[in-house]
C-alpha cells in the first residue's frame, strides 16, 4: 500500500502504457523476423500496418457498419432499459411481471437465439438481425442497474418529498432518476462494450447481408489466410471498444465529478 | 417573547389518545395527549426506543396513528381531509441530495410547490443567509461540514416560512462544539417570530437550554411521563447555562427522565 500510495501524474498514465505496448511490438517484429514464422501463422507488426494501410477504405467501410450497427443497438437497449426500469420502479406489479422475462432473455446466449431471430426479420434484413441481437445483449445491464439505482433512494429524502406533497413525477423526476444515475451510468459502460461484442458475434452467425462489417472481414480474411487483414480489423475492433469505453468513462466522470464518490478526486 | 409563552396561547397541535402499533405488533406508542401552543418551544425527550421520533413523524404526517387523532385546530382541511401543516422537517442526518448546490437543496420545498427559480431566488437566498452560510449557495454538500450541512437542512426547512418546525434529533451527530453553537442559532432563529418548534432530543441539557417546555416520555411502549416547563426567560445564552437556573431545571429533569426509564420495566 505504501509504495502504491505515490501520486501518478497524467503524462505517467499515458506514457508508461505506450512505452510497454512499443516494447512488446518491437519484441514481436524481432521474434518474428528472427524464428521466421510464416505470415499466416504469426504476422510481423510492420505487416500487419502494411496491410491495415493498403486496405484502408474498405475496412473503413466495414468499420462504419459495425460502428452503426453497435450505436444504433446500445441507444435503443439504453431506452427500453430505463423505460422498463422507469415502468417497474411505478408499480410492483409491473415489476415483477417484467424481470424474469429480462433474466431469461440476459441468460439465454445471443449465439443460440440468432437463427431464429433471422428466419423472423427474413434473409434479405441480416442487418435487423444483427441491431436486434446486439440490442438484446446490450439491454440488461441498463435495465438491472437502473432498477436497482430507482430502488436505491434514501429514505429521508422520500419522506421529504412526501412532507412536501410531491407528486410521483416530481419524485421520479427529481429524487429517483439523480439518484440512478451513477447506477445508470454504470452500465452504460457495461452496455457499451456489450453492444460492440453483440454486433461482431451476431454478425458471426447471422453473416453481414448486404455490407460487411468488421466481424465479416474477419472471417473472409480467415478463409482467405490473409493474416495479416485479420489483424487489421482486429486492431479497428479495439480500437473501437476503447473508444466506446473512454467516450462513457468521460461522460461519467463529466456528469458526477461534483457530488458522487466514484469521481471526486481526493486531496491527502 | 413573553406573549409567546402565555398558557392562555392559542392550540396549534392537539394530540389526542394516540396509539401507534407497527405492523411486527410491536406497540410503539401509547395513550399520548399533548397540545401544543402557538409559539412554544416544546422538546420531546427520552431515551432511544421510547416512540419519540414516531411521536414527531405522525404529526407531520409521515404515517398514520393506529388509535387516537392528531388534530390541527387552526388549520384549513383539504377535500382529502389532509390538514394544511405548513411545517418545515429537519431529520437527524441532514438528509441533503449530494447532486444538488446548496442552492438547489434549500429550492426544494418551493420546487416541489411549482415555484419557478427566478420567483424563489429572494427567498431562498434569504433562508441560506439566515443560516450563516451565505458564501456557500453553489457549493455541494461534499464540500460542507457536519455542521454546516445540518445549516443547510435548516435552511431548508425554513425556506417555505412554516408555522412549525419539527426537529428530530437534528443535533445528535454533531460535535458538542457546533452543537452548542447550532442551539444558539436556533434559538435566535426562533426568537421574535412566532414559530412553534418541536424538538425530539435525548439530552436532558439540550432540552433545557432550549425549551420553553419539555415532554419527558418513557418506553414500552412509548408514554408521556411528565410536562415539564422551563420558566427561565429569553435570550438565553452562556450566563444561562452557567447558571443555577439551569442547573435546577435539568436536576428536575433528570430526575424525570430516571424516573421515566425505571418506569414499566424496573426489574429489580
Amino acid at each position: 500500500m505504501s509504495e502504491d500510495s505515490a501520486p501518478i501524474s497524467p503524462a505517467t498514465r499515458v506514457a508508461v502504457p505506450v512505452a510497454l505496448g512499443i516494447v512488446v511490438l518491437v519484441l514481436w517484429e524481432a521474434l518474428v523476423w528472427y524464428l521466421a514464422v510464416p505470415k499466416f501463422v504469426l504476422p510481423a507488426p510492420s505487416l500487419i500496418f502494411k496491410s491495415l494501410a493498403a486496405d484502408y477504405p474498405s475496412l473503413l467501410v466495414s468499420l462504419w457498419i459495425t460502428l452503426r450497427i453497435t450505436l444504433m443497438a446500445f441507444f435503443i437497449a439504453l431506452g427500453c432499459g430505463v423505460a422498463l426500469a422507469v415502468l417497474s420502479a411505478q408499480s410492483r406489479i409491473v415489476e415483477i411481471s417484467i424481470f424474469p422475462y429480462a433474466v431469461i432473455l440476459q441468460v439465454t446466449p445471443v449465439v443460440a437465439i440468432a437463427p431464429l431471430i433471422l428466419i423472423w426479420v427474413g434473409l434479405d434484413h441480416v442487418d435487423r438481425a444483427l441491431l436486434i441481437l446486439a440490442t438484446i445483449v446490450a439491454f440488461f445491464p441498463i435495465l438491472s442497474n437502473t432498477t436497482l439505482g430507482l430502488k436505491s433512494v434514501d429514505h429521508n429524502l422520500r419522506d421529504l418529498f412526501q412532507l412536501y406533497g410531491a407528486t410521483r413525477w416530481q419524485r421520479l423526476r427529481y429524487l429517483q432518476l439523480p439518484t440512478a444515475l451513477p447506477y445508470l451510468l454504470g452500465g452504460m459502460k457495461i452496455s457499451g462494450g456489450l453492444a460492440l461484442i453483440g454486433a461482431v458475434v451476431a454478425e458471426f452467425v447471422a453473416g453481414s447481408g448486404t455490407g460487411a462489417g468488421l466481424a465479416w472481414r474477419i472471417v473472409e480474411s480467415a478463409n482467405r489466410l490473409n493474416i495479416p487483414r485479420m489483424f487489421a480489423a482486429l486492431i479497428l475492433l479495439s480500437v473501437l471498444g476503447i473508444v466506446i469505453f473512454l467516450l462513457m468513462a468521460g461522460l461519467q466522470n463529466l456528469l458526477l465529478r461534483r457530488w458522487h464518490e466514484s469521481a471526486m478526486q481526493r486531496e491527502r | 417573547m413573553a406573549e409567546q409563552l402565555d398558557a392562555a396561547a392559542r392550540q396549534l397541535i392537539e394530540v389526542s389518545g394516540v396509539a401507534k402499533r407497527y405492523a411486527g405488533g410491536t406497540l410503539a406508542l401509547d395513550g399520548i395527549n399533548l397540545s401544543v401552543a402557538e409559539g412554544e418551544f416544546l422538546s420531546l425527550l427520552g431515551p432511544s426506543g421510547c416512540g419519540k421520533s414516531t411521536l414527531l413523524r405522525l404529526i407531520a404526517g409521515l404515517g398514520a396513528p393506529s388509535a387516537g387523532s392528531i388534530d390541527w385546530p387552526r388549520a384549513t382541511y383539504d377535500a382529502s381531509g389532509q390538514p394544511d401543516r405548513s411545517i418545515g422537517f429537519v431529520f437527524q442526518e441532514p438528509t441533503l441530495m449530494p447532486w444538488a448546490t446548496v442552492f438547489d437543496n434549500v429550492f426544494l420545498p418551493l420546487k416541489l410547490a411549482g415555484k419557478t427559480r427566478r420567483e424563489s431566488e429572494a427567498a431562498v437566498i434569504d433562508a441560506i443567509e439566515k443560516v450563516g452560510l451565505g458564501g456557500f449557495v453553489r457549493s455541494y454538500p461534499r464540500q460542507l461540514s457536519g455542521g454546516m450541512r445540518m445549516r443547510v437542512s435548516i435552511a431548508r426547512a425554513l425556506v417555505k416560512r412554516p408555522k412549525v418546525l419539527l426537529m428530530d434529533e437534528p443535533f445528535a451527530a454533531l460535535d458538542e462544539i457546533t452543537r452548542m453553537r447550532l442551539n444558539d442559532d436556533l434559538l435566535e432563529l426562533w426568537a421574535g417570530r412566532g414559530w412553534t418548534v418541536l424538538f425530539v432530543t435525548h439530552s436532558v441539557y439540550e432540552s433545557v437550554y432550549l425549551s420553553t417546555r419539555i415532554a419527558v416520555m418513557g418506553a414500552r411502549p412509548g408514554h408521556i411521563r411528565d410536562l415539564i416547563r422551563v420558566t427561565a426567560p429569553y435570550p438565553r445564552n452562556e450566563a444561562f447555562r452557567t447558571s443555577p437556573d439551569y442547573n435546577e431545571f435539568c436536576r428536575i429533569t433528570s430526575a424525570s427522565l430516571r424516573a421515566a426509564m425505571a418506569g414499566k420495566d424496573s426489574t429489580p
